[in-house]
């Protein structure tokens, strides 16, 4: 088993902010596995894929992607990640196809290929026929679809989500998680962020609890749940490990 | 190479889905040079389309005031108004219809002007003929009444513009000491009797002639078309800031840009692609302007555009100058966070860098201090290169030093853009 992600103390603290969003943070992610971290908010989940995308510059530490150091390798790094974020990073003014078209066209992507690649996607989760819509027309189940597609059009090794079936009907988060595992059975790695403890107890092979920046458990949905006394799910655990008070406030 | 012409098409089709705002680019500029055009065009006012009326209380009822009424009507700028509804109008009448912005200007003419003034010229050349011993010609009739100082009163609506009061005050002033020159002209020919009758030529000795330049032996006369376009094509170019920051400034809230930053596309070709695309949007503008100049112009009443053998000239001008309003437009999007803070600040920004390029006022007619700051506006470059090669027939050589100076703005505000861009990820 080859580690696809090397985390090593890696620590990001905000300009004017008191506290670490990550504290020498280490993680080590095995190619292959649909890899879940969870936390309550402000527990620095989207501040870590923030960095593995390369969106912000850690304060401290270090990671690698597929054995490439960002620092180095940027651009090649980019290349084999797709990132889907959790607001709909597209052009409302702008068709499904030619949104996906765009983005598929700056991952290298480009003719006949590129066109197979978004009618194919299109055609899987089920909006074919308003692949000539904008996108502005759509409801946000549909948009949140294209935004996936928008991020795994170039079939990338590793996939980040950031909660990727937020205010999504059930239907859409069904086709959208059942896409996520097929393109997990093709080999992609998926490190993916969720306050549905649910879904991620079904969908992850493995899970990381984080709170104040910190991992406070880490293994299998089963693993995590064994070991937590009392627990008889993953919501369980997950109180357990950070508690019950209100993080908003 | 193919990421950059991704990037053009997506630019083009956004624009295409935005119809409010391609009326922005393309229409308004045409209406602003339209309508400035024949506000500021000289000959169009002479025409006698916008005479501006003007009360006149005249208290003299003499030569004076016979011949102030007779200039301004002369002036085929000025129609005089002495009567306000069939009732003579008094100083009072007058001051208070123009403080009340229903006139813009009122002249009262003091009582007994005409024979005060002339009784004081006959004062003053009786007093020289004395001084050269020819008291025999001097009728024994004068008698030395003293003349005080007498005042013409001005009234202007508060809200005229300082350049307009200025300009009617210098007119006015121009016109009663043709009168006084006049009237003691007439008292030299009156002292000297039979004898003076006619000695005194009394037209101008000095007058004026405007000597413009030639190409080709054809005089090159500027006219206010010639003033007009290159200042407000550059003006409506640099509006290209407010669609562009906002275009930019969208992204960033969308989250599209987020995810351009994850994807392997730099910076540096997200930006070629709105560079060239708002290139050739402001390069259309330039001709959409200079073709309504040339073409539509004369059916307006104005001068056409003359570009005989400038438009590649013109167009090198036009192209430098898109590239500094495009590097200004990403800065601006670039540092903006929000639609209210580009959209403000670029059309505020705009104005103020028109202002200091002189497109309202020339540069060489602004204070000091305001000369030295103008020479750092992109638009007193641009607009410099436009009037020499309009007016002055430069060759692309002379225009070198303004073209190289817009494209440094250009690559100055570009690589600002880069930099902070980098900056703000380091958060």
């Amino acid at each position: 088993m080859q580690s696809i992600i090397e985390i090593k103390n890696l620590t990001k603290k905000y300009r004017d902010a008191e506290m670490y969003a990550l504290d020498d943070f280490s993680l080590d992610i095995i190619e292959g596995e649909v890899f879940g971290v969870l936390g309550p908010n402000g527990a620095g989940k989207t501040t870590l894929i923030s960095i593995l995308c390369g969106l912000l510059k850690p304060t401290s530490g270090s990671f690698t992607i597929d054995g490439l150091n960002y620092h180095d390798n940027a651009f090649d790094i980019k290349k084999i990640i797709g990132v889907v974020p959790q607001e709909y990073a597209l052009y409302p003014t702008l068709t499904a196809r030619e949104n996906l078209q765009y983005f598929g066209s700056m991952y290298g992507l480009k003719g006949s290929d590129l066109k197979e690649k978004v009618s194919n996607s299109l055609d899987f989760l089920g909006l074919l026929k308003f692949a000539d819509k904008k996108i502005d027309t759509f409801s946000g189940g549909m948009k949140r679809r294209i935004n996936l597609i928008a991020g795994i059009l170039h079939e990338p090794k590793v996939l980040f989500l950031d909660e990727p079936t937020v205010g999504v009907d059930v239907h859409s988060k069904n086709a959208i998680i059942e896409y996520l595992q097929q393109l997990n059975k093709k080999g992609t790695t998926i490190i993916y962020t969720s306050h549905h403890l649910s879904e991620a107890q079904d969908f992850c092979t493995h899970i990381a609890i984080v709170d104040r920046g910190k991992i406070y458990a880490k293994g299998t949905p089963g693993q995590l749940i064994s070991e937590t006394e009392n627990a008889q799910n993953l919501e369980d655990v997950f109180i357990s490990l950070t508690g019950t008070a209100l993080r908003d406030a | 190479m193919h990421k950059l012409i991704s990037s053009i098409r997506k630019e083009i089709l956004l624009l295409r889905r935005d119809f409010g705002g391609v009326i922005i680019l393309f229409v308004m500029p045409l209406i602003l040079l339209i309508a400035v055009t024949l506000i500021q065009n000289r000959d169009f006012a002479k025409s006698g389309h916008s005479k501006i009326q003007i009360l006149l209380v005249d208290n003299d009822n003499g030569a004076v005031s016979k011949s102030v009424n007779e200039n301004l009507e002369k002036s085929e700028i000025f129609s005089v108004v002495t009567k306000i509804d069939d009732q003579k109008i008094t100083e009072k009448i007058a001051r208070e219809a123009v403080f009340k912005g229903q006139y813009q200007l009122a002249i009262v003419i003091p009582e007994n002007l005409s024979s005060d003034l002339q009784s004081k010229i006959d004062q003053n050349v009786e007093k020289i003929i004395g001084s050269l011993g020819l008291t025999d010609s001097l009728p024994k009739t004068i008698t030395k009444k003293i003349v005080g100082q007498k005042n013409v009163n001005l009234y202007f609506d508060p809200a005229v513009q300082l350049s307009f009061k200025d300009a009617v005050m210098s007119n006015i002033d121009k016109m009663i000491s043709q009168i006084e020159t006049k009237s003691i002209y007439t008292a030299f020919e009156a002292q000297l009797g039979e004898e003076g009758k006619g000695q005194f030529e009394q037209k101008s000795f000095i007058a004026f002639r405007e000597i413009n330049p030639t190409v080709n032996n054809k005089e090159i006369k500027p006219n206010s078309v010639q003033h007009n376009v290159p200042a407000w094509t550059l003006f409506a170019m640099f509006f290209i800031v407010i669609p562009l920051s906002i275009n930019i400034v969208k992204e960033k809230n969308q989250g599209t840009f987020i995810r351009l930053r994850t994807n392997p596309v730099s910076y540096a070709t997200v930006l070629a692609g709105k560079t060239v695309t708002y290139l050739i949007i402001c390069m259309i503008q330039f001709y959409m302007m200079v073709a309504l100049a040339v073409f539509v112009f004369p059916g307006l009443g104005l001068p056409a555009l003359n570009v005989e053998g400038n438009l590649i000239m013109l167009s090198i001008v036009a192209f430098f100058s898109a590239f500094a309003a495009i590097g200004y437009g990403i800065l601006v999007g670039t540092i903006a966070k929000t639609q209210e803070q580009s959209a403000p600040f670029g059309s505020t920004s705009v104005i103020v860098l028109a202002a200091l390029g002189g497109v309202w006022v020339p540069v060489f007619a602004m204070p000091h201090f305001m000369q030295v700051v103008a020479q750092f506006s992109p638009m007193n470059w641009g607009l410099n290169a436009f009037y020499d090669v309009f007016l002055r027939h430069a060759t692309i050589l002379d225009i070198l030093p303004e073209i190289s100076l817009l494209l440094l703005f250009f690559a100055i505000t570009i690589g600002l853009a880069l930099l902070y861009d980098q900056k703000k990820r380091s958060l």
